[in-house]
């Protein structure tokens, strides 16, 4: 087959909940056009969704001490989506020490991703 | 309620002589506890054995509810024999233990010209048994009473005796109160068999087996319900066959209430009493029952099919009623026997006595079934000595919701846990549900049939986790080991890294 | 962030008081102070604030109210520290029995005990609750395992448990998609979404990042048809539905499965306003509010999700800001603005939020369509405005600005909201002239 040949790949952008529908074409692998979008994170996600689609990460964590047993975490970046079980894997069996501070960084580098998970709830001790 | 302690069963196993009691009752629903507490009265050692985790959580907890009038079963046989009577007992077990139950009255009602020939029957009947203040109405009068009914109505028969209970709340109530006066409550004890009899020896207990251990009995009710037939056979007296028939029924939207003020009934047929449109005794409207014969005692599924029957029957009669309304549907399986009446009586087993079959009317009967079941065990050699502490009043559970301002800031000055909540939509608080199992709830059905947490608008979304909570808490167990109905209702489960599930530190 | 349920004392009358501590009502005690309420009590049910706010985990929050994307414990616990800057006081751990026509509010809570308290203006802002199995009339048996997603995700996110092992979620909501998502990461394994409908009523990103990703099966018009188990859930079901939603028995199929959760829409948790006599919306199941989102009783205001269940917890405190300072305006002796104009839901309009606008001032409309429209979409205010979309979806909520400009010269009483097929408006269009 030839190189050169223009592919359009059609995604529905996740960015936020206006939910686009991205047409993306590409050459050999490299991004030539984003249509579709009504903002630049779009454009952003388009080029993105076809080169290393990543999805940032909410999930939990035990908390001791606190007057609920699951921390919420996310990641401080978003993750390879294809890495999203296994960073989620990765995470079970954590378990953090009341007090925490939304933010703060829980796990550094999850799973050699490079991408730390931090805090999304601060939780004073119980009692 | 008492679970068996593991280290006095263990005892038990290897003690010679076992305890034999006077009677064990087989079977905790209505009639089972019912007699518990009529023995109660008497310086009896009384155990009742009851395969589910709480008491009532068969027929008696599924049913329509209902106090029949007096007039619906024919006196010949022992179920219409019972019903007048029976209705009078609930009466006093209500004054004495003060469950609801609100005698609203019903009205019969005729369709059609062919069916007023029924429904002056009915009447005839109804007197003939003694059941007092019926009245034949008119079409004009059926209308002033109830006029939401069927333009198509054209007289009716005016029953003021007929009453609705909440079921669970009084068979819970009454167990209590047997329990109470010492009578041993034991859930979760399904019996697996019964000792043939000792040979030369017609006086010698009756043993009777559970997975655990045994039990010995010198009489033995079978109030085993839709299993009545196979525990009559256990004891090698199989004379009788348990048909379960199953009937469903479909609770409205509360925007309803009102909407009939009285039970409906249509004019009987020939395998049931029709379907009722009944204004429930907590204020929600229900109709149904089917009346479906099934293979299955356990058939406890609703079908569209059965719905459908129930609601073209119901808007027969009150044609405001829409299928759109449901909040809820259940569906209970009668206990009904090949010979279509109630078995009460002794059998060729000495000591062994039968309370079996009971049909509709058998929630109304209950009351007299349990005096027959004393005169069948009086005749039978039990002696009957009246106890001088027995306690027949009740200590009622407080219903927070239903206490004026006053008495609620009150309440909650002297416990806290009175104005905790836990229920928004029934408005019941912690405290109501601490209560509740200290008597014996262990599961989330128990506790609902208890304070109606979950039975309001949310159906237990809201309150689920903290019931759950609560129940784990008072008895000491894992929340995973909490379950809906008991057996096998799990309601959650651990995660696979639960080992390292921090431990929590109560009291806060 | 926790407040202390130790015994305290409450005043005996608050300028503003605000039932329910989430999105909404955080909104709405801010608001109140901001325009000059001198003392705003905040009352919650719950021991933290927040609401359902904590145990929504996920992103997708935040992107109007902080102008970024963050999960749901972020942005109650940023809203949160902007009601303690605006010295709201705070009760938690509190119930709200009763409010009377003249705002008499009886509460209970460990702390405080049952007792009354009066407030100058009420804001109602309870949120929503899950449709239950009852309201969807599924028959079959009553096992354990079939419980509404929100409950699952209390279970999983805030207390560590599963709700079961192998799940299958009715209904395409947007908390269930979630859900979907959730169980999966945190092991469960999901094997279906079921949607009677032939188009999802969830955002269509979270069809991608909770569904796709992962790939669970969607099911469109599917539902399920019987539950089987008699303790514990062990099977179901399912059957495709024809036109009329109607199940197509000959074609069902069976899927094992210990858990149903089910997401079959959320419905205003509005008992408190149905039973202080409100009018309300048979449309929306909330009461019916003014443009300061003031109900028919004088000085109870509602926003939120118990007026009509929002996508974005961002519109919900939007919404609530406005009934806060029209509360808090209120109860500084303002007048309230003249509600001149009724809005009614027109063509494919299901529902319209408020119910009266004023002339004289700037509002927010808010509306959904009844039937999809893929494909542009003419938006009409009566006579008055016009407005193209690229397209129209029931699962997306859609607002106008409504003001002054666009009401100039307008001289009826009552407007009417339409959403139709852009060609089809045209069509008409021709037809009239």
């Amino acid at each position: 087959m030839a190189g050169a040949q223009a592919e359009t790949a059609v995604y529905l952008c996740t960015g936020c909940p206006l939910g686009c529908r991205l047409e993306v074409d590409a050459v050999d692998g490299d991004v030539i056009e984003v249509r579709g979008h009504t903002c630049k994170r779009g454009e952003r996600y388009g080029r993105q969704e076809y080169l290393d689609p990543r999805r940032p990460l909410s999930t939990t964590v035990w908390v001791r001490g606190a007057q609920v047993a699951r921390l919420p975490v996310r990641s401080a970046e978003a993750v390879p989506r294809d890495r999203l079980v296994e960073v989620a894997e990765a995470l079970r069996g954590v378990c953090v020490e009341a007090p925490v501070q939304r933010g703060q960084v829980v796990l550094s580098d999850v799973a050699g991703t490079g991408v730390d998970i931090v805090a999304t709830r601060s939780l004073q001790p119980a009692g | 309620m008492l679970d068996p302690e593991p280290a006095a069963v263990e005892g038990l196993i290897t003690m010679s002589v076992p305890v034999v009691h006077d009677v064990i009752i087989i079977g905790g629903g209505v009639v089972g506890v019912t007699l518990a507490r009529a023995l109660s009265r008497f310086d009896l050692d009384v155990v009742l054995l009851e395969r589910d985790a709480e008491v009532g959580f068969g027929v008696s907890k599924a049913n329509s509810g209902i106090i029949h009038s007096g007039i619906h079963a024919d006196p010949a046989t022992v179920k219409g024999r019972l019903e007048w009577p029976g209705n009078v007992g609930w009466l006093r077990l209500r004054d004495d233990l003060g469950f609801g139950l609100a005698q609203v009255g019903e009205l019969l009602v005729a369709l059609a010209e062919g069916e007023l020939a029924t429904v002056e029957a009915l009447h005839a009947q109804g007197r003939r048994k003694g059941v007092p203040g019926l009245e034949p109405y008119r079409q004009d009068q059926v209308r002033r009473a109830q006029p939401n009914l069927s333009r198509e109505v054209i007289a009716g028969l005016w029953a003021p005796t007929a009453g609705v209970v909440n079921p669970y709340e009084a068979v819970l109530l009454i167990a209590d109160n047997a329990a109470r006066n010492g009578v041993q409550v034991v859930t979760s004890e399904p019996v697996v068999g019964i000792d043939p009899p000792v040979v030369d020896e017609p006086d010698a207990p009756i043993g009777v087996r559970t997975p655990t251990r045994s039990w010995h009995g010198r009489y033995v009710v079978n109030a085993a319900g839709l299993y009545a037939d196979e525990v009559a056979a256990m004891a090698g007296v199989p004379t009788f066959t348990i048909h379960p028939r199953k009937g469903e029924e479909y609770l409205l939207d509360k925007r309803l209430s009102g909407l009939v003020t009285s039970i409906i009934f249509p004019c009987p047929t020939e395998t049931s009493k029709g379907t009722l449109v009944t204004p429930t005794y907590d204020g929600t409207i229900m109709v149904g029952p089917t009346a479906e014969a099934t293979d299955d005692k356990d058939d406890t599924t609703t079908t569209p099919e059965g719905a459908a029957q129930v609601f073209a029957a119901a808007r027969r009669l009150v044609p405001g009623i829409s299928p759109r309304d449901v909040i809820a549907e259940f569906a209970g399986v009668r206990a009904v026997a090949h010979t279509e009446d109630f078995i009460i009586g002794p059998t060729d087993r000495p000591g062994f006595v039968n309370a079996a079959g009971i049909q509709s009317p058998g929630l109304t009967a209950a009351p007299a079934i349990a005096e027959l079941l004393l005169d069948v065990l009086s005749d039978e050699g039990l002696a009957l000595h009246d106890k001088d502490d027995w306690q027949p009043r009740a200590e009622h559970p407080v219903r927070f919701a239903q206490l004026s301002t006053e008495e609620q800031a009150e309440l909650a000055r002297r416990e806290p846990r009175y104005a905790q909540l836990v229920c928004r939509c029934e408005l019941v608080t912690e405290a109501e549900i601490l209560d509740a199992i200290d008597r014996g709830a262990r599961t989330l059905d128990g506790l609902k049939f208890r304070t109606r947490i979950g039975m309001g608008r949310c159906q237990g979304g809201f309150c689920t986790w903290h019931c759950m909570q609560l129940l784990a808490e008072r008895q000491r167990v894992d929340l995973p080991a909490v379950t809906k109905r008991g057996g096998g209702s799990w309601l959650i489960c651990e995660r696979d890294d639960a080992d390292a599930r921090p431990s929590v530190e109560l009291g806060g | 962030m926790t407040i202390s349920s130790e015994p305290r004392h409450l005043d005996a009358r608050y300028d503003v008081l605000v039932v329910g501590a989430g999105p909404a009502g955080m909104a709405a005690a801010i608001g109140a102070r901001e325009m000059g309420a001198s003392s705003v009590l905040l009352v919650d049910r719950e021991p933290d604030p927040g609401g359902i706010l904590l145990q929504c985990i996920h992103s997708g929050f935040g992107l109007h109210a902080f102008r970024e994307e963050i999960t749901g414990p972020e942005y109650a616990e940023r809203f949160f520290e902007q009601v303690l800057d605006h010295e709201v006081d705070v009760l938690t751990d509190a119930f709200v029995m009763d409010v009377t026509t003249d705002r008499r509010v009886k509460l209970m809570s460990p702390s405080v005990g049952v007792t009354t308290v009066d407030a100058g203006a009420v804001v109602l802002a309870m949120g929503a609750r899950e449709r239950t199995r009852g309201a969807i009339h599924i028959p079959g048996d009553r096992p354990s395992g079939v419980m509404t997603a929100g409950l699952a995700q209390k279970m999983v996110n805030l207390e560590g448990y599963l709700p079961g092992r192998r799940a299958v979620i009715l209904g395409s909501g947007d908390i269930g998609l979630i859900m979907a998502r959730r169980l999966t990461l945190e092991g469960v394994e999901v094997v279906g979404v079921f949607e009677l409908l032939a188009h999802p009523s969830g955002l269509g990103r979270n069809i991608v990042q909770c569904l796709e990703d992962f790939d669970i099966p969607l099911h469109l018009s599917t539902t399920v048809v019987g539950i089987h188990g008699r303790d514990r859930l062990e099977r179901l079901t399912v059957a495709p539905v024809d036109d009329e939603r109607q199940p197509l028995m000959d074609r069902a199929w069976d899927v094992d499965c210990d858990t149903l959760l089910l997401s079959i829409g959320l419905i205003p948790d509005a008992e408190l306003a149905r039973d202080l006599g409100m009018r309300m919306d048979p449309l929306t199941g909330g009461p019916m509010v003014s443009s300061t989102m003031e109900t028919s009783l004088p000085g109870v205001f509602a926003a939120g999700n118990v007026v009509h269940v929002n996508d974005l917890a961002d519109w919900v405190s939007q919404e609530a800001r406005v009934a806060g300072e029209a509360a808090g305006a209120l109860s500084t002796g303002r007048m309230r603005p003249l509600e001149d104009i009724r809005l009614l839901p027109g063509d494919n309009v299901g529902y319209v939020v408020p119910h009266t606008i004023s002339s004289d001032h700037n509002q927010t409309v808010s509306f959904r369509v009844r039937e999809p429209i893929y494909g542009d979409t003419q938006l009409r205010l009566g006579q008055v405005h016009r407005r193209k979309l690229k397209a129209a979806v029931p699962a997306e909520m859609i607002t106008l600005k409504v003001g002054p400009h666009l009401l100039e010269g307008f001289t009826g009483d009552a407007l009417r909201v339409d959403a139709v097929p852009f060609d089809a408006d045209r069509d008409a269009k021709g037809g009239e002239r």
